[in-house]
């Protein structure tokens, strides 16, 4: 074996190796990669900021209001504050006058407050409704299928729709009148 | 470094500290495994070349170098081992108790624990299992299992494939087990080689030199056994993706019919009835046990029907249902369909179906019934006319009632505890008498009420905890922990023995290594050797060291 033979052999050797190491570490690098990305995800559960928002169809049982069903899609155009309630919630019970005291207000800027209450029975939704002079459209979710689709857990929760039909914000927990307000101006039309 | 060509013609790679063909210590690298100064060698992986520990050029070979270096895994594992044990310190944000004060972690963790629970939830311990950086971490030991592996192994595996019988002198006394024999014959070199070959070791004989070989399979012991933990790690990670491992609970009330979640919206699930049945309390088998805890339990059951979507319709919509399967699930008998397996796992009994009320006079001692009314409480509807003229009117229904600072309100969505209040319309009247009714309650708001409503009859439902599970993994687990099992055993319960006898002049010299076993492989030379004038090799390990 000449001297320039065994440089290139090094040289092919060397090369080889690069390439070797090279190799399984980007594979250990990408599965490290995708088990967080996957994880992280999976932690959030449901949508989140920038998704589209799922589109869904349910009752709308308010006497307040005269809509038999809405449709989520059919409010394209126009910020959609999604609020997920139930009576037996004290903190839902908390932040329903806020949106009530902001709703005309907004309701003639472009803005839809859509209300889906989870409770097991119409009767109880009715008289909350009274009691508290909700004239916004209140949806009933009998079947929990879109508490699932959103992959609402704790209530209230809040989803911020701007007009695009993407999500702005999701809220975990009751809004004051303040920040309330707030996130309806971010989703004005 | 440059390449080393022992004195025995083999050319070694750089880093080589024991000449891979014939062991002779490589003079300038004896550092590298701490044999300096000291009597034995040692033998670790055979004395050969960890790469890493000798290049470092680029950035990748650094890179590897790092993670090839058995410190820096036992490190990493220390840590994860000292992150896992800080996590059990308090209970992790899911494990809250359902009685504590609050259970948001922001204010949990400070009212219990004071300012090291505060401390604690400031540093994000309290989901310290799937926080980012735990998870970096075990990626990490990951990683350094795989290079670590691959780095010793395929070094090993060639340096145990090129060894010859013929070693240099200096190899063979600076093994452990070593002894010198002036006088031996052929013939008593004959005798040992066959009963070394009678105790099944492969003897090689190259011009007298002889090396007795038993169990190398042995050595592959380990890689094997990190090849089962990889598949592992693969599963774990496999695991976190909705496809291969989703795992939903749900609880249906018998008669209900909702959406399993977990299905996006496909499948449905009606609960027909759960079954729960009782030993026979003069069954002997569990007298001590019905002794103490008064019943016992011999099935829990639910009868269910999975429904389809047919149309998929826009969620929420009214769905198309076709019914698919109709089963009782019963404990570790679980209902199967499509990927998904729905097992029975948890049961609340007697909430409230429908309650039936009659209507009598006040100051009646018989309480006859003026007429009667069911309300269905999972429908109630707002106002009941009775055949006799009476009207009830549903003025709130409290599902689960409880007084909250003296305001009645319902404490969860479930029907455990109903109450009312109504309004009682006399016939031919508008004015309403208020009363207030519920279990072992039933309260007049004035006092001067003429009619009482009254608690006439009411039935019952249980419901079922059923976990909806998808998991795909499982198989990979067990093949993991399977290979991992034959690493153990592998690496365990064989040794790699080596024997080599050495002629000089009209003596031997007789050396041996095993891995591990020492008084193993004592007694197999003192099987082969007796009978001859051999020596029986010394231990001469520096036990003061």
């Amino acid at each position: 074996m000449s001297l320039d033979q065994m440089k290139s052999n090094k040289q092919k050797k060397k090369r080889n190796r690069f390439i070797f190491r090279t190799a399984i570490l980007a594979v250990l690098v990408a599965a490290v990669v995708f088990a967080l990305v996957s994880h992280l995800k999976e932690d959030n559960g449901g949508y989140k900021v920038g998704d589209k928002a799922p589109d869904f169809k349910l009752q709308q049982i308010s006497q307040n209001h005269d809509a038999e069903a809405i449709q989520l899609s059919d409010l394209e155009g126009k910020g959609v504050m999604l609020n997920f309630w139930a009576t037996w919630c004290k903190p839902c019970k908390e932040e329903m006058p806020y949106m009530q005291e902001l709703y005309p207000e907004y309701k003639d800027k472009g803005i839809e407050i859509v209300a889906v209450s989870l409770d097991g029975t119409e009767l109880v939704v009715d008289r909350f409704i009274d009691d508290y002079g909700l004239t916004f459209p209140i949806l009933h979710d009998k079947t929990s299928e879109v508490r699932d689709l959103y992959k609402v857990v704790p209530l209230p929760s809040t989803f911020f729709i701007n007009p695009d039909g993407e999500i702005q914000e999701v809220v975990n927990g009751a809004l004051s009148l303040e920040s309330l307000e707030g996130y309806l101006q971010e989703i004005q039309p | 470094m440059n390449k080393v060509k022992c004195e025995c013609g083999h050319v070694n790679p750089e880093g080589t500290v024991l000449c891979e063909a014939c062991g002779k210590p490589i003079e300038g690298n004896q550092h590298i495994d701490g044999n300096e100064g000291n009597k034995l060698l040692n033998m670790r992986y055979d004395g050969t070349a960890r790469r890493s520990q000798t290049y470092n050029k680029s950035i990748i070979d650094k890179i590897w170098s790092f993670f090839s270096s058995v410190k820096v895994g036992v490190w990493l594992i220390v840590i994860a081992l000292v992150a896992s044990m800080v996590g059990t310190i308090f209970p992790q944000e899911i494990y809250i108790p359902a009685d504590a004060v609050s259970r948001d972690p922001a204010i949990f963790y400070e009212d219990r624990y004071g300012i090291l629970g505060l401390i604690y939830y400031q540093l994000g311990f309290h989901n310290l299992y799937s926080s980012w950086w735990y998870m970096v971490l075990i990626a990490l030991i990951g990683i350094s299992l795989v290079i670590c592996s691959l780095d010793r192994f395929v070094p090993l595996y060639k340096a145990l494939k090129r060894q010859k019988a013929k070693r240099h002198e200096t190899f063979l006394n600076r093994q452990r087990l070593y002894s010198e024999s002036e006088q031996v014959t052929p013939d008593d070199i004959e005798t040992v080689k066959e009963n070394l070959k009678k105790q099944r070791y492969k003897i090689t004989d190259e011009n007298g030199h002889i090396l007795a070989e038993k169990g190398r399979f042995s050595r592959w012991g380990p890689y094997v056994n990190h090849i089962g933990l990889i598949i592992i790690l693969i599963a774990a990670i496999l695991r976190t993706t909705p496809l291969m491992h989703t795992e939903e609970y749900v609880w249906v009330r018998e008669g209900q019919q909702i959406v399993l979640p977990g299905t996006n919206g496909e499948y449905y699930i009606e609960n027909k009835e759960f079954i729960m049945e009782v030993h026979d309390e003069n069954d002997e088998r569990f007298a001590q046990a019905i002794q103490q805890e008064g019943v016992v339990p011999s099935n829990f059951q639910t009868d269910i029907v999975i429904y389809q979507e047919t149309n998929a319709s826009v969620p929420g919509a009214e769905p198309e249902l076709e019914p698919i399967l109709e089963e009782s699930i019963q404990m570790n008998k679980p209902a199967k369909f499509d990927r998904y397996t729905l097992y029975q796992s948890g049961y609340q009994v007697n909430e409230f179906t429908n309650m039936t009320f009659k209507v009598h006079e006040t100051d009646d001692p018989e309480e006859s019934s003026l007429g009667s009314f069911t309300i269905d409480l999972t429908n109630p509807d707002s106002i009941y006319e009775l055949d006799s003229g009476f009207r009830v009117q549903v003025d709130q229904y409290y599902p689960d009632y409880i007084l909250d600072n003296g305001i009645p309100t319902s404490e969860t969505n479930f029907p455990r505890n109903p109450a009312f209040v109504l309004s009682v319309y006399p016939p031919e009247s508008d004015t309403p008498e208020i009363s207030f009714i519920g279990i072992g309650k039933n309260i007049d708001a004035t006092g001067e009420n003429e009619y009482k409503v009254g608690i006439e009859d009411f039935e019952l439902h249980d419901v079922s905890g059923l976990t909806l599970r998808v998991d795909f993994t499982l198989p990979f687990f067990i093949l993991g922990a399977a290979i991992f099992m034959i690493g153990v055993i592998q690496g365990m319960y064989w040794q790699h023995r080596r024997i080599w006898i050495h002629p000089k002049e009209n003596g031997i010299l007789l050396a041996a290594h095993t891995n591990k076993n020492w008084f193993g492989i004592k007694k197999d030379i003192e099987k082969s050797i007796e009978n001859t004038p051999i020596t029986m090799a010394r231990d001469q390990q520096e036990l003061d060291e």
